[in-house]
């Protein structure tokens, strides 16, 4: 019977009856949320190695398939999303005109009966006419707010007061807020890079460590991209027109419409050591704009331009110049080399090729003050952090300090040293010599691994004993020889062994007779190298005593060298996010839509009020009587007022 | 007649709304207007022209409030004449607090907010005397410790204000920046929240319930002031440094506070309910109010709360827009202040557009403390993100 085209248009409304439904839009408030869930509880847009770590190969697919790696940009999210957005509009588009229609009708219709029927309601009568009344009792209603229709009915008037129109404005604000939200954060987000992507016109650049340069051009983004977020680390001094998108375990790199020069960079710490402030003085060279703009940007007061922003987000080393000395332990001098953080460097180390690799530069390390120093925190002075990586590929890192620190009124040089970056540095302490250098330890150290010097030694502290020097003298030797290459450990391991066939009681004598034999060669090894002497006797003795405790943990330090930070030319480098969010606008008006659409719905709810006067023999009956869309309770003590406000009035007349 | 028309018109016109005001109204009004022009006078020099307009908004709105809830301007008047005091008693010298007997013992930020938590837990009690002991004298005292409980709290917040200044100049902030003093900004508004229902519904039945949620923010208080020392007065970081916190958080923690008495509120409902069902002529059936009461003040609450804590989140966007580099990045605490959105405003759907009334709405607003709670406290304890300030 029906033709094809009534139940099409049927269909079409009953999708449009099921995506602007309350039951729809409300599911899909619930989805989005715990969707939203997922993203917080797993960190988003790690490197695919640490998810991997973390669920192990055969989640860490699944995951990758659902896209919860980077989930709110996943097409499942964005369809969630997509899907509210149309049921909102719907909703918005169904219920609007009615609405609309609402705040302008004054509900006319009522009359005394109808009226009589309301919840909220009261009558009067008075010795006063219809046309009397209606000016007062306009005003009463007017000066309460309430806009004020009169139509005459029957034998007298009906006034009709409403207020709160604006309560059906906040819906429509409120939901259409929702709307503009998101059509402003999806021109500002990266949906047609992912699209550009998924349909293989650009690849993300997943090679770590290479130069910008060298960056191919199909993982390149022009400058005509409508929306970004990169960052940037620019040194002092230096200017770019590149940002880099970091994306799930690579990058692109993004051409900026200008260049970015970052004249000057500073930072501020508390007494600390927490940063207090840092700053940029920017320099942008637009080629659409005659001068350069000069800004300077701190966090939170950003550089706004056309429709970017960039921020100040954080600082690092920029390639400080960093001049070092280098001592092979065991050697008894230095060589200098300079280097740049940042940089690698070719050594050679006594068991093949080392890397150095220097890492940062700090100018302050605020460590809490030893007690009774009267201040709370002390500034230990710069300090620079490497890897030596050898030629397998394996790295230590190690963090030396420039100055000596004052520990038990001793001076040390400290290298911290660490396997893994997630472990503290476990520092290794130098001490210090009578002109302040490392030179004296150094040359102990160097004569400990010399097997002459070794040999004098043994024969000076032997040679006092009448009979069995000649044992005496191999063990010496053979304790500053185990000594010298594996530390306490070795020298432990050693007598252990060498004894393992005595008595108990007798072992441990045998033993400490050993350690006394090994503390005096290597004393008289210390004394022949005639250093300059320390203000006393004691500092003399103490600086042995610090010096045999580094030389036994030595070999376990993991390096063939020590690296002394003679002198720094420091290089920030300032850490720049560059946005470009061309709807931006469009968020921030729906932001001040939904404030605004929020508290008119709930703050100012629509109430109604009638007036019903009808006029016999020159006396009025006045009937009032109210409704309310919202807070039934409210509205029942305002209409009270109303009420009783009236009735004092009416009474006087 | 046509004169008499005129004052017919006139007198059935009145009172608007500004000649119901009294001289007292309007007294407290210059006061407050005088305090922000003495402020604007003595620091508009150090303010940037974002504070100033702050100040010019908080003037009117506080002015606003004392019209429309008259207790509070006592409240106020006592809570700035004691903090006053505590300013003058300082003096330039913080070490005046280990001196000074009345900042010492009384005024000194850490005294008040211990006697904060003196009251609150006598408040508690007597609340609970009050509901158990159907006394409604004991009532009136819980509410008078109560008023007593918040004016100490915020005066503990107004002199910390100080004597973060006094410590140094660079490390002064508005006291808002970390978990303890957010803690206490929780308890304190939750407090005012509930004392504004309890006088406009007549009952304080419900000051027990309201007062437990009040308490375990407590207890987590002074844990982490004794094991964490939480109290003490850290700089702020550079993305803290903004003008943007003295809106974003205070916002924030009026939506935390109406959620969680909301919150509260459904489990009184639900004792009532419940009690209506199977004793009738017990407690909770007949001290508690009438479920249409506990009804509309959940939609109160959720209202309240649901309208700023959108406004705390679009002010946290536009801060993030400056300090973080985009207005949303879906971090976990972005995240989670729009779940709680959604989830609030799924209830209010309901509710509006079902019709839905009674217990399962109760239900759900019980449930809502816990997505409240965690995207308060669970975010900053298990996720990791840019909001990091408030950990533990």
């Amino acid at each position: 019977m029906s033709t094809a085209i009534p139940s099409a248009r049927r269909r079409a409304s009953i999708w449009l009856e099921f995506l602007g439904s309350m039951n729809l839009a409300i599911t899909l408030l619930a989805a989005l949320a715990v969707s939203s869930v997922v993203g917080t509880v797993l960190q988003q847009n790690k490197t695919y190695e640490s998810y991997i770590i973390k669920f192990g190969p055969f989640w860490f697919e699944v995951y990758k398939a659902l896209g919860l790696y980077d989930v709110y940009s996943a097409g499942w999210f964005v369809f969630v999303l997509g899907f509210l957005l149309v049921s909102t509009s719907l909703c918005v588009y169904r219920n609007a005109p009615g609405f609309v229609r609402e705040m302008r009708d004054f509900r006319l219709q009522h009359n005394a009966r109808s009226l009589r029927a309301f919840a909220q309601h009261a009558e009067w009568t008075v010795a006063l006419g219809a046309e009397a009344l209606s000016a007062p009792l306009e005003n009463y209603l007017a000066a309460r707010g309430f806009r004020v229709r009169v139509k005459p009915q029957g034998s007298g008037l009906l006034l009709a007061g409403m207020k709160g129109a604006t309560n059906r404005v906040g819906y429509i604000l409120a939901h259409v807020a929702v709307v503009v939200i998101c059509i402003g954060g999806l021109l500002d987000g990266n949906l047609p890079l992912k699209i550009k992507e998924w349909r293989g016109e650009v690849r993300l650049e997943t090679k770590p460590g290479i130069l910008i340069s060298e960056v191919p051009g199909e993982s390149r983004l022009p400058a005509s991209n409508p929306s970004y977020r990169g960052s940037v680390n620019i040194p002092e001094g230096a200017s770019t027109r590149d940002v880099i998108l970091r994306m799930r375990d690579g990058y692109f790199v993004q051409a900026l419409p200008f260049e970015i020069a970052v004249k000057d960079f500073r930072t501020e710490f508390y007494d600390n050591g927490q940063p207090k402030s840092f700053e940029s003085d920017l320099v942008l060279i637009d080629p659409e704009r005659a001068e350069p703009l000069e800004q300077t940007i701190s966090v939170n007061r950003p550089l706004l331009y056309k429709n970017f922003a960039i921020y100040q987000s954080s600082f690092t080393d920029g390639g400080s110049r960093l001049t070092l000395r280098v001592w092979r332990l065991g050697g008894t001098d230095a060589l200098n080399m300079e280097g740049v953080v940042g940089g690698s460097y070719k050594l050679h180390g006594p068991e093949g090729a080392l890397t150095l690799e220097l890492k940062d530069f700090r100018l302050h390390n605020v460590k809490s003050a030893p007690p009774g120093s009267g201040k709370k925190f002390v500034d230990i002075g710069p300090s620079f952090i490497f890897k030596l990586r050898n030629e397998k590929g394996e790295a230590l890192e190690f963090e030396n300090y420039m100055l000596p620190l004052n520990q038990d009124g001793r001076e040390f040089y400290i290298s911290g040293v660490r396997n893994n970056e997630n472990l503290p540095f476990s520092p290794l302490r130098f001490p210090a010599d009578a002109q302040g250098g490392v030179a004296g330890f150094m040359r102990f150290a160097g004569a400990l691994r010399d097997s002459a010097q070794r040999a004098r030694a043994v024969a000076q502290v032997t040679s006092a004993g009448p009979s069995g020097a000649r044992t005496l003298g191999e063990t010496a030797a053979a304790l500053l020889e185990r000594f010298a290459a594996g530390g306490f450990a070795a020298t432990q391991e050693y007598i252990r062994t060498r004894l393992a066939s005595l008595p108990g009681e007798q072992r441990e004598q045998v033993a400490r007779a050993y350690i006394t034999l090994l503390q005096d060669s290597l004393h008289a090894l210390y004394v022949n190298l005639d250093l300059p002497p320390m203000p006393d006797v004691a500092r003399q003795q103490q600086f042995f005593q610090d010096a045999v405790d580094t030389l036994g943990a030595l070999p376990d330090y993991g390096a063939p060298f020590y690296f002394e930070l003679a002198d720094f030319n420091q290089l920030q480098a300032s850490g720049l996010q560059i946005t470009r969010t061309p709807g931006k606008g469009i968020v921030y008006l729906g932001f001040g839509m939904i404030v605004a659409g929020v508290f008119m719905m709930f703050y100012l709810p629509q109430r109604r009020v009638w007036l019903a006067l009808s006029e016999q023999d020159g006396r009025t009956q006045v009937l009032l009587a109210g409704a309310s869309n919202r807070d039934p309770l409210g509205f029942a003590r305002e209409f009270e007022a109303l009420r009783d406000g009236l009735t004092e009035r009416l009474q006087r007349l | 007649m046509s004169a008499s028309q005129e004052t017919l018109i006139k007198d059935f016109g009145k009172p608007s709304f500004w000649s119901a005001l009294t001289l007292f109204d309007w007294l407290w009004a210059a006061l407050v207007a005088g305090g922000a022009a003495y402020v604007l006078y003595r620091y508009g020099a150090v303010m940037d022209a974002y504070e100033t307009g702050i100040l010019m908004g908080v003037a009117p709105l506080l002015a606003g409030t004392g019209w429309w809830w008259k207790p509070f301007r006592t409240f106020a008047l006592a809570v700035a004449a004691l903090s006053l005091c505590a300013v003058w008693l300082y003096g330039t010298q913080l070490s005046n607090a280990e001196t000074n007997f009345f900042l010492q013992y009384l005024l000194a930020s850490q005294s008040a907010v211990m006697w904060m938590s003196a009251l609150f837990i006598l408040a508690t009690l007597s609340y609970f005397i009050s509901l158990f002991a159907r006394s409604d004298y004991a009532g009136q005292i819980a509410s008078a410790l109560t008023w007593s409980a918040a004016a100490s709290g915020l005066i503990g917040l107004l002199v910390r204000w100080r004597e973060s200044y006094l410590i140094h100049p660079d490390v002064g902030h508005i006291p808002v920046s970390n978990l303890y003093e957010v803690f206490i900004l929780f308890m304190l508004i939750t407090a005012l929240l509930y004392l504004y229902y309890e006088a406009r519904y007549q009952t304080r039945a419900l000051g027990a319930f309201v007062m437990l949620v009040i308490s375990a923010a407590l207890a987590f208080l002074l844990w982490f002031t004794f094991e964490r020392a939480g109290h003490e007065i850290q700089p702020l970081v550079p993305a803290l440094k903004s003008y943007w916190m003295k809106i974003h958080v205070p916002a924030n923690f009026i939506g935390y506070g109406a959620f969680s008495l909301a919150a509260m509120v459904g489990i009184a409902y639900l004792l009532r309910a419940r009690a209506e069902r199977v004793n009738p002529q017990g407690l909770f059936a007949t001290r508690l109010p009438s479920l249409e009461i506990m009804d509309n003040l959940m939609y109160k609450a959720i209202t309240l709360g649901f309208g700023f804590f959108t406004l705390a989140t679009v002010l946290g966007a536009l801060w993030a827009a400056e300090a973080w580099g985009g207005y949303w990045s879906w971090d976990p605490k972005e995240t989670w202040a729009l779940i709680v959105l959604l989830n609030n405003a799924a209830w209010l759907h309901f509710r509006f557009t079902k019709g839905w009334r009674g217990a399962p709405m109760a239900w759900w607003a019980v449930g809502g403390l816990l997505v409240t709670t965690f995207a308060f406290m669970g975010v900053n304890m298990f996720l990791s993100g840019l909001h990091s300030y408030g950990s533990l």
